[in-house]
């Protein structure tokens, strides 16, 4: 029986529990609903839930526990010249069975009595199904085959049994505690609250997730690579070693990058943040609702637009603009046509960025100078100060250190963006302080290194890891300090 | 007495002329010149949002228009079935020579010597390599055809169609242009007898990648971004709901609530790559799961979905008055039922205009996706969401980085498609907020 199928008829066998959990209630009230203590569609959902969850808890349990039986069982039963050679030769040969297992389920039977008695060659018949086996077959495999099937076929049945027994019996169980006073609901609550709380901690295994993955991927390119060439190597070449060539080890110096990095998102950061912050000061100061209410949304659309729209943006029109106009330029100061900003470049990822950047700085520190209290205004205006004044003196110090933890928040983003950067920096790690220049980023080589064909246990996929947990604790701390900062702020005028 | 009377007067006047010039005018210039910055600052905001909408529509409104040419084509059967073997070995269908049917037509049409090997050559180098399979796929729904003549709308190839919308430029000397002055005769001829005309694009919304311009579609990278929103909102929703009434109604007040509450703001600030990375390492190396997948896509999003979920629906939550609460709790209502049948209803509103938004985000997000393999030469719809697929802002970033000009023009159509999802799903979400929002 296939796993839908037998959760189908744990459903199926839950809705049965349901309604007879109900019935049940309505019966033991003799006809007068109020001497029930819960209503009887609670006593229904609890047995429904006796039925369903123990089940479905074992089902899963066994799907995931299965495999690893059965996987060494079979390891147990390979024969002794096979096991004492080595690990990889065992892991080869248990991977040949597994395919051998696969393909005998294709055989018909007198293909399966060729096969068994080993009158037709396995690997020419197993072909033939288009299953293809690495070496020559041989025949203890095909026993072995043969019982790994079985055992998985047994596993499965019993699996199904023991999953439905459970089932019915979870639910008659929970039948004959059904009476009139029986605190239905509270224990349906219980279970519910133990779902939310469930649902709740799914962000903190999120971000348990992440750390550990990336750590353990991490410490694994670290088992290659030392941390501390890594992290103060000044020269990002990560070789793809030929195999069996010897491995020239490819350099994976972290600083390039990072350099590229912080440069773009100094530049984006440059163009964003005044045009930002001024569009906010107007917006909240001196806008009327009319202006206020047209402007804004419009804004914000600058935010909602895909990332990889900013690329294309950057690929086809704001590149080639800067190429062109540094060319005029250059050629009407020494009439030498040659441009001097690269396509590719620093600029003109870092202008994208900022584009892409202002809808952040603006709405974040227009929410945050709205909160300055409408009283220092009124004071400062009222000593005599013009409008721009008291901005500059009252308002913006009182707003500062909120303004500054949204500028953190959006320098966060700025440094993990990936999309534009990938189309519009380029892929060349240098060390160089020219903006017109071609430089590469952090995110920029995790997705160079992992798309394409991939070995996952070379240094060079690995390394994507390395990077990717500098990049989540580079964030991680400019987040943290910033949501501290705002909430801080936050609760200063509250 | 006069004398005294403008001596006092101008003893009154002259500091009040000393008090004027201590900076009025610059202090008002000074105030007109912030103003101004902020007029501009918007201005640059407003003119950048304008000019990357422009670059976009501009490259690609004529990407839902493609360049047919309607020809005359003999399905012989000297050339498709020369030994009369379909009847017994249908696979001959499937391999016959169809080029040569597309070849002969062009040659009648443009009346071309057809032993003039170069030129012929040029004339077939018009039609689509697509043609092959589409007369094919004639041929094999219907046999009787065979013997018949039957004009048949073939693609133009991608050069041809972007010289057809006049992309190319003509003055670029004819070594160096991909199109040629006697395919340009040609095109002439052919428009004139109406045998090359544009037709609406129906191949971009129904075709798969391709590595001919003319024959790629969004179709199949379409699909699978639905079947990746269908997962986010199968899962993010439920679990972002629940997460949200824990936490805002349940959660004593401690450390690990706290602690929940700083990762959970934190989380929605984590780079969408990082998340790409998660996936990789969890779904596909630990857990096996397949690449390419739009079930892995749909986690990985889901993920990336949830903290925008629970702070909108906190934020709902938080916006129902205690009144309700303590209006149904004194009625007898226990705390989960005031919770799912009166204040969860309440914030529903917020809480769908919450998860629009996020889907609309992992709509449009690439990242996570490049990672976890969806960077995929799909040709085929994916039958289920374990089947290898790509998404729509994947299928923009690939032909993205193609460098013919009808790449551009379709990455910019597809680019336009999705914008109009989004545009679409945001005003839902307004619409949302507008008729169901209540003010307490």
């Amino acid at each position: 029986m296939s796993t839908s199928i037998i959760l189908l008829i744990i459903l199926i066998v839950g809705l049965a529990a349901y309604f007879s959990g109900r019935a049940r209630a309505m019966a033991s009230s003799n006809g007068k609903l109020s001497a029930l203590h819960s209503l009887p569609g609670y006593h229904g959902v609890y047995v429904a839930i006796w039925s369903v969850l123990p089940a479905a808890v074992v089902l899963a349990v066994w799907l995931i526990a299965s495999p690893f039986f059965v996987e060494s069982a079979l390891r147990a039963s390979l024969p002794q010249e096979v096991t004492s050679q080595g690990a990889a030769t065992t892991e080869l040969t248990l991977g040949q069975v597994m395919s051998v297992a696969n393909g005998l389920k294709l055989l018909n039977t007198d293909e399966l009595a060729a096969v068994t008695n080993g009158s037709v060659n396995l690997r020419d018949a197993l072909g033939a199904k288009g299953v293809p086996l690495a070496g020559d077959g041989e025949l203890y495999m095909v026993k072995a085959a043969q019982d790994y099937n079985t055992m998985k076929e047994n596993s499965r049945w019993a699996m199904s049994a023991v999953v439905l027994v459970i089932a019915i019996a979870g639910a008659v169980f929970a039948l004959r505690g059904i009476s009139a006073p029986f605190r239905a609901r509270n224990r349906v609550e219980r279970v519910m609250l133990g779902a939310l709380l469930v649902a709740s901690s799914i962000a903190i295994l999120t971000t348990v997730g992440i750390i550990g993955s990336m750590l353990s991927e991490a410490l694994r390119f670290f088992n290659s690579v030392s941390p501390s060439t890594f992290f103060f190597g000044t020269v990002w070449d990560p070789r793809f070693s030929a195999a069996g060539s010897g491995g020239t080890e490819g350099q994976f110096g972290l600083l390039p990058l990072l350099a590229g990095t912080l440069y773009i998102a100094f530049v984006a950061m440059l163009f964003a943040v005044p045009v930002g912050l001024f569009a906010a000061i107007y917006m909240s100061e001196y806008a009327k609702p009319v202006v206020r209410g047209i402007a804004k949304p419009l804004l914000e659309i600058l935010a909602g637009i895909p990332t990889i729209v900013y690329g294309f943006f950057a690929l086809i029109t704001v590149g080639p603009f800067l190429r062109d106009i540094s060319a005029q330029l250059n050629g009407l100061v020494t009439g030498n046509y040659v441009n001097f900003i690269q396509a590719q470049s620093v600029l003109t990822a870092g202008i994208v960025m900022g584009i892409m950047l202002i809808p952040f700085v603006s709405s974040l520190s227009d929410d945050i100078i709205t909160q300055v209290p409408r009283s220092l205004r009124d004071g400062s205006l009222g000593l005599g100060a013009t409008r721009s004044e008291t901005i500059k003196k009252v308002v913006l110090p009182a707003a500062l250190p909120g303004i500054v933890g949204a500028l953190l928040l959006t320098a966060s983003r700025a440094v993990g963006e990936t999309m534009i950067v990938v189309l519009a920096a380029g892929v060349a790690a240098r060390m160089q302080l020219n903006p017109f220049e071609a430089m590469t980023t952090v995110t920029v080589k995790i997705v160079n290194q992992l798309t394409g064909d991939l070995e996952f246990n070379s240094p060079q996929t690995l390394v994507a890891f390395a990077l990717g947990i500098t990049l989540f604790a580079i964030t991680l701390c400019l987040n943290i300090y910033a949501l501290y900062i705002v909430r801080k702020y936050r609760e200063q005028y509250e | 007495m006069t004398d005294m009377t403008s001596s006092v007067q101008s003893a009154y006047v002259r500091p009040a002329q000393a008090r004027r010039d201590i900076g009025i005018k610059r202090r008002y210039a000074a105030e007109r010149r912030f103003r101004a910055y902020g007029v501009a600052a918007i201005l640059t905001g407003l003119f950048f949002l304008f000019l990357l909408l422009w670059t976009v529509v501009s490259n690609g409104y004529t990407a839902f228009q493609q360049t047919a040419i309607t020809l005359p084509i003999e399905f012989s059967e000297k050339i498709i079935d020369p030994k009369n073997e379909r009847a017994d070995n249908p696979a001959k269908l499937m391999t016959a020579n169809y080029p040569l049917l597309v070849r002969d037509a062009l040659v009648k049409a443009l009346a071309i010597d057809p032993s003039n090997r170069a030129l012929v050559k040029q004339a077939t180098d018009m039609v689509s390599a697509s043609a092959r399979t589409q007369l094919r796929d004639i041929v094999i729904a219907n046999p009787a055809v065979i013997g018949t003549t039957v004009d048949v709308a073939l693609l133009a190839e991608g050069n041809i169609d972007s010289a057809n919308k006049g992309q190319i430029d003509l003055k670029v000397a004819e070594a160096n242009r991909k199109v040629k002055d006697q395919q340009l005769a040609w095109m002439k001829t052919l428009t004139e007898t109406g045998a090359m005309a544009k037709q609406f694009n129906t191949g971009l919304f129904t075709y798969g990648a391709s590595s001919r311009p003319e024959a790629a579609g969004i179709g199949v990278a379409a699909l699978g971004s639905l079947y990746m929103m269908l997962i986010v909102l199968a899962l993010a929703l439920p679990i972002g709901v629940c997460a949200s009434i824990y936490l805002e109604e349940f959660a004593p007040k401690n450390r690990l609530t706290d602690l929940i509450e700083v990762n959970i703001n934190n989380l929605a600030a984590v780079p969408s790559i990082v998340y790409g990375l998660l996936g990789l390492s969890v779904f596909i190396n630990f857990a096996g799961m397949p690449r390419s997948a739009a079930l892995v896509g749909g986690l990985v999003l889901t993920l990336m979905t949830l903290p925008t979920i629970i702070i909108a629906t906190r934020a709902a939550l938080k916006a129902v008055p205690p009144s309700i609460r303590s209006a149904a709790l004194g009625l007898g209502a226990s705390k989960m039922q005031t919770i799912f049948h009166h204040v969860l209803p309440l914030a529903m509103p917020g809480v769908l205009t919450g998860t629009i938004i996020g889907l609309a985000h992992a709509l449009g997000e690439t990242a996570p996706l490049l990672l976890i393999g969806m960077v995929a030469f799909v040709v085929d719809f994916p039958g289920s969401p374990m089947e290898p697929s790509t998404a729509l802002p994947v299928q923009i970033y690939m032909w993205a980085n193609e460098a013919e000009r009808a790449f551009v023009e379709r990455t910019s159509g597809a680019i336009m498609v999705l914008l109009i999802f989004l545009v679409v799903m945001n005003l839902g979400a307004i619409l949302l907020r507008r008729r169901f929002e209540r003010r307490w």
